[in-house]
């Protein structure tokens, strides 16, 4: 297999795309797909300061390595979810990752703020652990963003986490959700900073191969929590169709973004209040986060 | 041929001296879901494994909470 640009070794193919890449072509086919992304949606500007959530695993931290390699003024997040030995090990490669690079990293432990860890908090609240982790994951990372004055957030999310969500929101017709699928929320109020997802251009084994050819150092290990995640489920589903037509995913997602998306947006904006407790962002008085944290605080 | 799976981490032998999609086949993988690793360097699935490689088959993916 020869690599589509050069002619030389090819180091992966990429069937979606009918082309073969070797090692530097490869890199910058990705570095473009990123550029690409940003550009397209006018994620940040060159000189805004991002704020990049970091798990340790391949998607963001490529995302991380190849917003430092272009000069972005970048300060990483890991969320501590204090799920066993996983959290332990995926922290110590964000750590290890932004030392070797000398960028500033924010560690904020979900226990801390929530009042007990994700293990503790599926217990209490008797649903799925995914649940509870993302509801604290999407409000810390707005939170901590405005705290150090960030205008923007970005997430590792790829084209197979995106199809799989999406197809997801379609499945149950969730017609709230679908709006609110995009590469790029805008802020739609002062206290909510823009979420923008530069990676929604690769698949997930496009990411894997940059962090492996880039010798970052991630966690190969799934989350715990993981098995059985309705997420997993859907994404199995869309692999098996993506072997049987390379393209499917990316059709199905850009197909949505391009063309069905703008028939779902909403024609009256949804009111926005600060919520009584903590002053974040909420559509009712109570945030779902406070809810979250009345109810850890009662059973713990 | 020896192949190294992940999650969990197991390791198993399998014929070697064809190409890496016959290989992938016969354990029921995708091509799409693994990076297929030889040392430090990836492997496409045209590409043939000899009977005394070590090859990799790393999952790409993740999942969970969005």
């Amino acid at each position: 297999m020869k690599c589509r640009k050069c002619g030389g070794a090819a180091a992966i193919e990429l069937r979606r795309h009918n082309a073969a890449f070797c090692v530097a072509d490869f890199l910058e086919f990705f570095r473009n797909q990123v550029r690409e992304a940003i550009r397209r949606h006018r994620m940040f500007a060159r000189d805004e300061p991002v704020l990049v959530a970091v798990s340790g695993g391949k998607d963001s931290l490529a995302l991380w390595d190849v917003l430092i390699e272009d000069g972005y003024r970048t300060t990483g997040l890991y969320l501590d979810l204090g799920i066993f030995d996983y959290s332990v090990e995926s922290k110590a490669r964000c750590e290890a990752f932004a030392e070797a690079r000398g960028v500033p990293l924010l560690v904020r432990r979900v226990a801390d703020e929530v009042g007990a860890p994700v293990p503790v908090i599926k217990q209490v609240t008797r649903r799925p652990p995914c649940s509870g982790c993302g509801l604290s994951k999407r409000y810390l990372l707005n939170r901590v963003a405005l705290d150090e004055g960030l205008p923007v957030v970005a997430t590792g999310h790829n084209l197979d986490d995106e199809a799989a969500t999406l197809f997801g929101s379609v499945m149950h017709w969730q017609t709230d959700a679908l709006p609110r699928q995009s590469p790029a929320l805008p802020s739609t109020h002062p206290k909510l900073v823009r979420r923008v997802k530069p990676l929604y251009r690769l698949s997930e084994r496009e990411t894997a191969a940059y962090a492996f050819l880039r010798k970052i150092d991630y966690i190969v290990e799934e989350c715990p929590f993981a098995k059985g995640a309705t997420s997993i489920a859907h994404k199995l589903i869309l692999d098996r169709m993506e072997d049987a037509s390379p393209g499917a995913k990316h059709n199905f997602l850009f197909g949505f973004l391009e063309k069905a998306r703008p028939a779902f947006e909403r024609a009256e904006a949804v009111a926005l209040n600060e919520c009584a407790r903590c002053g974040q962002v909420t559509t009712g008085t109570l945030c779902a986060f406070c809810k979250l944290a009345d109810q850890v605080k009662r059973s713990v | 041929m020896k192949v190294v799976l992940r999650n969990p981490r197991r390791e198993v032998e399998v014929a070697g001296n064809r190409r890496v999609k016959e290989v992938l086949r016969d354990l029921d993988i995708l091509p799409e879901t693994v990076l297929v690793i030889r040392g430090d360097d990836l492997v496409t699935a045209d590409q043939v494994v000899s009977d005394g490689d070590t090859i990799e088959l790393r999952p790409v993916m993740s999942g969970g909470a969005p």
